[in-house]
């Protein structure tokens, strides 16, 4: 009941999902359809599950007064305030509907610049660890190096500074060379997938049942 | 009003996180605290505005309509019982559901997509009469990068001999070909970004710009 029960209830609705796309009937459209409606539904409801597990571990660490629990407040209140405002308070700041709510004022001007900002200081790291990692060692890493340093130049005036070959061979390099090795990555990972399929249909992988008692 | 808080309040926010630059400081921990509360909000607003309010508020409990959804419904309360250990067992039911049946459903699209299709973009012809040199070049690059790149990766022969000796090193080579030219474009995507940011703090917030 406790594992065998969900272990069948994946192997039986995952061959019939397997097996609906090689039926073209209205039946196993109908099963299709129910579960492309239905998924979204379920898979909706962890989202209760990870705010919980989050406030637990928040309210946890003010209660006991952790090292840094006072930023525990800092993730606390807009995780709640923000639906508040959404739901409860849907009005614009101004008044009237001229103006962005609170809630699009908390998206624009509090969650994206801090996300654009700590995306664009990865620029910095990136360019730290490339300088440690890139240093032409070896013939391997000096293709890393030259073809990254091109890819580059490729996408700035200043590269049309050295002529017309450096963009050219920037976009050679990104239209064949790179796309033969995304591509054998893909079908590495395509591969893989299809093996972690068959996996968890056939209760083979089970680290998804997780540690909820036996 | 409103455009002169959102400025300083997006000036600031990212001058908190930019400190981070100098070393781990305050400001920086709470923006960073701020936005991990803020992203988590924003996605039960998204998650309940399109999937739950369309799906199941208003198709059931305003118009009385669809109560089959009341299935899934309960389903997905399930998960809620992990947070009760004598019955965290029953939150495997919805995990089951989803991964059972999303797997079963996934095969075949993720066989086309990732397998077929990509076999099938690399069996192309390598010369194409009236085509440039660099192009008839090109082709033979991706045929034969793909399967040296193909070779590499597979582990259960020894990588010894004429084929698989000589074609995992080329396979390599290719392989890092593509991650030179991956790292080059990541590096300029976060630059635009960075010239973003502070064409924000120059321009839109210290007026410094035009």
């Amino acid at each position: 009941m406790k594992r065998t029960v969900p272990m069948m209830i994946a192997m039986i609705g995952g061959i019939i999902m397997m097996i609906q796309y090689f039926i073209p009937h209205q039946v196993s459209q109908d099963v299709f359809n129910y579960y492309t409606e239905w998924a979204p539904l379920v898979g909706s409801f962890a989202l209760v599950l990870g705010v919980g597990s989050l406030t637990r571990v928040h309210i946890h660490k003010i209660r006991a007064k952790a090292p840094n629990w006072p930023y525990s407040y800092a993730v606390l209140i807009p995780l709640y305030l923000i639906p508040v405002f959404a739901f409860f308070l849907p009005a614009s700041i101004g008044g009237g509907t001229g103006k962005p709510s609170v809630f699009d004022f908390m998206y624009s001007r509090v969650q994206i610049p801090i996300q654009a900002t700590m995306f664009s200081m990865l620029a910095f790291y990136i360019a730290s660890a490339a300088f440690r990692a890139f240093r032409a060692k070896s013939a391997l890493a000096t293709i890393l190096l030259v073809t990254a340093i091109i890819v580059m130049l490729a996408q700035v005036p200043i590269g049309d500074l050295f002529g017309r070959w450096l963009p050219d061979t920037g976009l050679w390099i990104l239209r064949f060379p790179n796309l033969a090795a995304k591509r054998a990555i893909e079908l590495g990972v395509g591969f893989g997938m299809l093996a972690t399929c068959l996996k968890i249909i056939f209760g083979v992988e089970r680290g998804w049942l997780g540690g909820a008692g036996e | 009003m409103y455009e002169t808080i959102g400025l300083w309040v997006a000036a600031i926010l990212t001058l908190a996180v930019f400190s981070f630059l100098y070393k781990e400081n305050p400001l920086y921990r709470f923006a960073e605290h701020v936005v991990v509360g803020s992203s988590l909000g924003y996605t039960i607003v998204i998650t309940y505005q399109r999937v739950l309010y369309p799906r199941l508020v208003e198709p059931v409990f305003l118009h009385g309509e669809s109560l089959v959804l009341i299935v899934p419904a309960m389903l997905g309360l399930l998960y809620v019982t992990r947070f009760f250990p004598r019955i965290a067992w029953l939150s495997r039911y919805p995990m089951a559901f989803l991964l059972g049946m999303g797997m079963g459903m996934a095969f075949p699209y993720d066989m086309q997509a990732y397998i077929l299709r990509q076999i099938q973009a690399t069996l192309i012809p390598l010369y194409t009469p009236g085509a440039p040199w660099y192009n008839t070049l090109g082709a033979v690059v991706i045929v034969l990068g793909t399967l040296a790149g193909l070779i590499y990766f597979f582990f259960s022969k020894p990588h010894k001999g004429p084929f698989f000796g000589f074609g995992s090193k080329v396979g390599i080579w290719i392989i890092m070909i593509g991650f030179g030219a991956t790292f080059g474009f990541t590096v300029m995507g976060r630059i635009s970004l960075l010239i973003g940011r502070v064409q924000f703090l120059l321009s839109d917030w210290l007026g410094l710009l035009h």
